[in-house]
């Protein structure tokens, strides 16, 4: 049976392999240090008070006993914050965008979902300050909330924002709404599309509110020092990010505040806004002390950022070939509190696979009394392309075509032009279906209990600002800094990049992640940038040193830059065989000719390779109970170029997974009044080892032009083909469509009783 | 304010005293009151694993022990798991399985892990995968953590 292919067309010497990461063995013996782990002389605990309503009006706070308690040190509510004290008029334009920053942190005149803060205790331990929060009194007003994205968008629905007026394609609206947005795009004639088509089905889906669950909580350590700086030790994937938005809800000079991210336990996109940072600041401004906060798992679930849940109509018209003629969607998720759902990734992922000549899409961003949602890995198209694939194989069912050869026949290519207008450069969706069709997992027979489902995903893909500097160390070991958070592998990748571009041994790489003042301005490691556009800044740093190193050899051999050239970690004479230094020999002659040699780059890139996986997944439904087991997945992949396979490998499997959970399992599930009943582990059940088989993987790599490796970027699209694939398996299995996540055994049984199909 | 107790325990082979209240779980004495920040908190419920410990030769998540608990008991977590000679074979076959991408519930699985290969040498990956079902990995969908495991294990 096979297990992991790579499917490699270039071979190099360190890029490819699968070397031990730098910072493994600290992982394997509990040295690392993570947020959580940072313990300064004198730290103070904070914890956070948070509203038990999910939607009020806040009329008044008193924390005098809180204050009184024995072993407090400061007490704090968004009075404490400099929005408190700014005007309206002094803000001007940027009055909602701080009011919502710094409300989302600490409430000022209402909270819009359970969890929302609206005071915090620093206390000598924890135990302190969760005695001390109890003795704060807070007097609501409580308010009809709202937890539905389509009962949101009712007139007459409850209103989060009295100012909030629907952009419509620039256009504002009269009145409030809680359509924060309202976004279309199309192409071609749409009636005409559909028009030619032999066969049209259109349908609705939707999904339910779901979280990245990472395993550490959100963390952070606070030291607001006499001398104004503020320094922040968090579990972040994007130290500058978080220096912004403190420095903005704060009104401070970005230099004034230094970010050191500790090791990050998962993020998966939830780990780029900033919960915990300008409360500890202001706590610890208060009380001149360093201050930690730690949230439970609970104050996770109810008060960070999960993903949002959607409503989805989807129509597609097909020749009785199979050949597409018109696509159209309409989709609404919710942002939570305040605006920012990530439907429009949503709207412009949902038909990025096919080569379509007809669309239209429309995407609706909706406030509602849930957390504010934040990005869970490719954020948008997990849940556009349950609704698109669950269809297309509906499609495939009527026209009794194979699903792989109905992709093949759609498939987007280079120049396939997304609805909006992107154009896709060199891709490799062709090549993943060709590898599922030919996988000796499609082609195997599934036993009679069994369905069978496939899918595609699509993600396009980032690269964005990265900096690197790397310096020469006169043994010939490079040290070298990045401002790159490593979630799981990125020191590796870099180092990789890095020592093959500098033609020298893996282990001759010492990566480090430094903190914001010791680094250009890096964005996040999500968005599958990371290895791309960090990578990038690596190789152009390394570039930097080689002709560093040129020029110490000139001088050395007394001779012109242009005679010399870098081949392989060997600096030599291009006429005279004789001179010729290896990197470390030449390392070792940089004390006396001028000193260490330092390579900095700092880039953006604009060629980053968009991104394709196929997933099949086989699946039995037991039909007394509707449980499903998954029992055999394959994920396919278009890598571009994998740097680490196994870490490539463990993207794939790890997004296949997180899929399957929230194809099966995941669901926030809220009452009326907008509380989340399942706020643990115990009830939010993620897959465990014993819910899965092995993930089989088959890395395609089709070199993205836009990086001398070849590498694309791998994180994001894993997760977007599990959930219709599940679903698509599962149809096959019972018989029944299923058109709503999770596909929960209670969904699975109520369909077959209504169907007469159980 | 509560009073404190004194607690006597072994602690990766050597004897220790610590002071904790009888409200501290020993999750927290580990972290807080000893420095050891090998165990994680990943949820403070017994759900997710990430502050497994041996205790008395079982595994335990030690959220949900209290840190008086451990009065007279043997304790092992990750800091005790190699030796100066080196990493156990359950370290280095993580290492190099790439069992670990963010690291926060590596400690928990490894001493999980340890635990069944010191019972059943001869676990396979059934067996593995029931047994390491108490401890959460969100990043690997658990394919290269089973496969580490499974190499180290005398199954054939």
């Amino acid at each position: 049976m096979t297990s992991n292919q790579v499917l490699s067309e270039v071979e190099y010497d360190v890029v490819g392999k699968r070397p031990v990461r730098p910072d493994g063995v600290d992982k394997v013996t509990g040295r690392a240090r993570y947020g959580d782990d940072t313990n300064l002389t004198g730290t103070l605990r904070a914890r956070v008070l948070r509203s038990p309503h999910a939607h009020a009006r806040i009329k008044s706070i008193d924390t005098s006993k809180a204050e009184a308690f024995p072993g407090v040190r400061a007490v704090i509510t968004a009075k404490d914050l400099p929005f408190a004290s700014l005007s309206k008029e002094e803000l001007g334009g940027e009055y909602t965008s701080l009011k919502f920053a710094s409300d989302h942190m600490m409430a000022s005149d209402k909270t819009l979902f359970k969890g929302h803060p609206v005071a915090a205790v620093a206390a000598v331990n924890a135990h302190v300050a969760e005695s001390a929060m109890a003795l704060i009194e807070v007097d609501y007003e409580v308010l009809k909330p709202v937890v539905d994205v389509r009962e949101a968008m009712q007139d007459g629905a409850p209103l989060l924002h009295e100012d909030l007026r629907t952009n419509d394609m620039g256009e504002t609206g009269d009145k409030p709404s809680n359509i924060a947005t309202h976004m279309s795009y199309s192409t071609g004639d749409l009636e005409k599309g559909f028009a030619e088509a032999d066969l049209v089905m259109e349908k609705e889906y939707t999904t339910s509110t779901v979280h990245q669950g990472y395993i550490e909580p959100h963390n952070t350590t606070a030291f607001w020092n006499s001398d104004g700086q503020l320094d922040l030790w968090t579990s972040t994937q994007g130290s500058f990010q978080v220096r912004g938005t403190v420095a903005t809800i704060l009104r401070l000079p970005v230099s004034q505040v230094k970010v050191t991210p500790m090791e990050i336990g998962g993020g998966f996109g939830g780990k780029i806004t900033a919960y915990l940072d300008a409360i500890c600041a202001v706590l610890s401004k208060k009380t001149g002390a360093p201050v930690k906060a730690l949230m439970t798992r609970t104050e996770v679930f109810e008060a960070s950022g999960p993903a949002p849940a959607s409503w989805m109509r989807v129509k597609i018209g097909v020749k009785n070939n199979g050949k597409m003629t018109a696509v159209e969607t309409e989709m609404a998720m919710d942002a939570g509190a305040y605006p920012g759902s990530p439907v429009m990734q949503a709207i412009v992922c949902a038909f990025a696979c096919y080569d379509v000549e007809n669309g239209k899409v429309d995407g609706y961003d909706v406030v509602d009394n849930k957390p504010k949602t934040a990005a869970y890995r490719a954020p948008g198209s997990p849940q556009a392309a349950f609704a698109v694939e669950s269809l297309i194989d509906e499609i495939c069912g009527e026209l009794k075509m194979d699903p792989i050869e109905f992709r093949l026949l759609n498939a987007a290519k280079e120049g396939t032009r997304r609805i909006e207008g992107l154009v896709a450069r060199r891709i490799g969706l062709i090549e993943c279906l060709e590898a599922a069709r030919d996988h000796d997992h499609y082609k195997s027979k599934l036993d009679g209990s069994g369905g069978r489902g496939v899918a595609c995903g699509y993600w396009p893909n980032r690269g964005f600002q990265s900096s690197v500097v790397m310096t020469v160390n006169y043994d010939g070991v490079v040290s070298l800094l990045m401002g790159s958070v490593d979630i799981g592998g990125t020191r590796a990748s870099i180092a990789q990049q890095t020592a093959e571009t500098l033609g020298i041994a893996y282990e001759d790489v010492k990566p480090t992640v430094v903190d914001t003042d010791s680094i250009g301005y890096t964005f996040i490691t999500g968005g599958s940038r990371t290895c791309f556009a960090t990578g990038l800044a690596a190789i152009n740093a390394a570039e930097d040193v080689k002709s560093q190193m040129i020029s110490r050899a000139a001088k050395i051999w007394d001779t012109n830059e242009d005679d010399i050239e870098y081949v392989a970690g060997v600096v030599q004479h291009k006429s005279d065989e004789e001179l010729k230094l290896t990197f470390k020999d030449l390392a070792r002659q940089l004390a006396t000719t001028g000193g260490s040699v330092s390579g900095r780059a700092s880039v953006d890139p604009s060629g980053e390779g968009n991104g394709h996986a196929v997933h099949i997944a086989d699946v039995t439904v037991d039909p007394d109970t509707g449980k499903t087991d998954v029992t055999r997945f394959t994920a396919v992949q278009d890598a571009g170029k994998a740097v680490h396979p196994s870490y490539v490998e463990g993207q794939m499997q790890g997004g296949a997974v997180q899929g399957i959970g929230w194809a099966l399992n995941e669901e926030y599930f809220f009452d009326d009044s907008g509380k989340m009943m399942n706020p643990t582990f115990l009830d939010y059940r993620m897959p465990t080892s014993l819910d899965l088989p092995m993930i089989d993987t088959v890395i395609v790599e089709v070199a993205n032009p836009g990086h001398p490796y070849g590498v694309r970027g791998v994180g994001e699209a894993a997760i977007v083909p599990p959930m219709a694939a599940i679903g698509n398996a599962v149809s096959a299995a019972t018989g029944n469509r299923m058109r709503s996540l999770p596909i929960t055994p209670g969904k699975i049984l109520e369909a077959g009783w209504e169907n007469g199909k159980s | 304010m509560p009073g404190v107790t004194q607690v006597q325990t072994t602690l990766n082979g050597e004897v220790i005293n610590f002071l904790c209240e009888p409200r501290q779980s020993l999750l927290e004495v580990l972290r807080d009151v000893l420095g050891m920040t090998g165990t994680k908190e990943g949820c403070n419920d017994g759900n997710c694993g990430a502050c497994t410990i041996i205790l008395d030769g079982i595994i335990v998540d030690s959220c949900l022990v209290l840190g008086v608990e451990a009065e007279g008991k043997d304790i092992m977590t990750i800091e005790g798991m190699a030796s100066p000679e080196g990493l156990h074979p359950l370290q280095q076959s993580f290492l190099e399985n790439a069992a670990l991408q963010c690291g926060i519930c590596t400690p928990g699985f490894l001493l999980a892990s340890k635990s069944l290969l010191d019972q059943e040498p001869e676990a396979d990956e059934g067996r593995i995968r029931h047994w390491l079902a108490g401890n959460l990995c969100r990043c690997t969908g658990y394919d290269k953590i089973v496969r580490a495991v499974m190499q180290v294990s005398k199954a054939k």
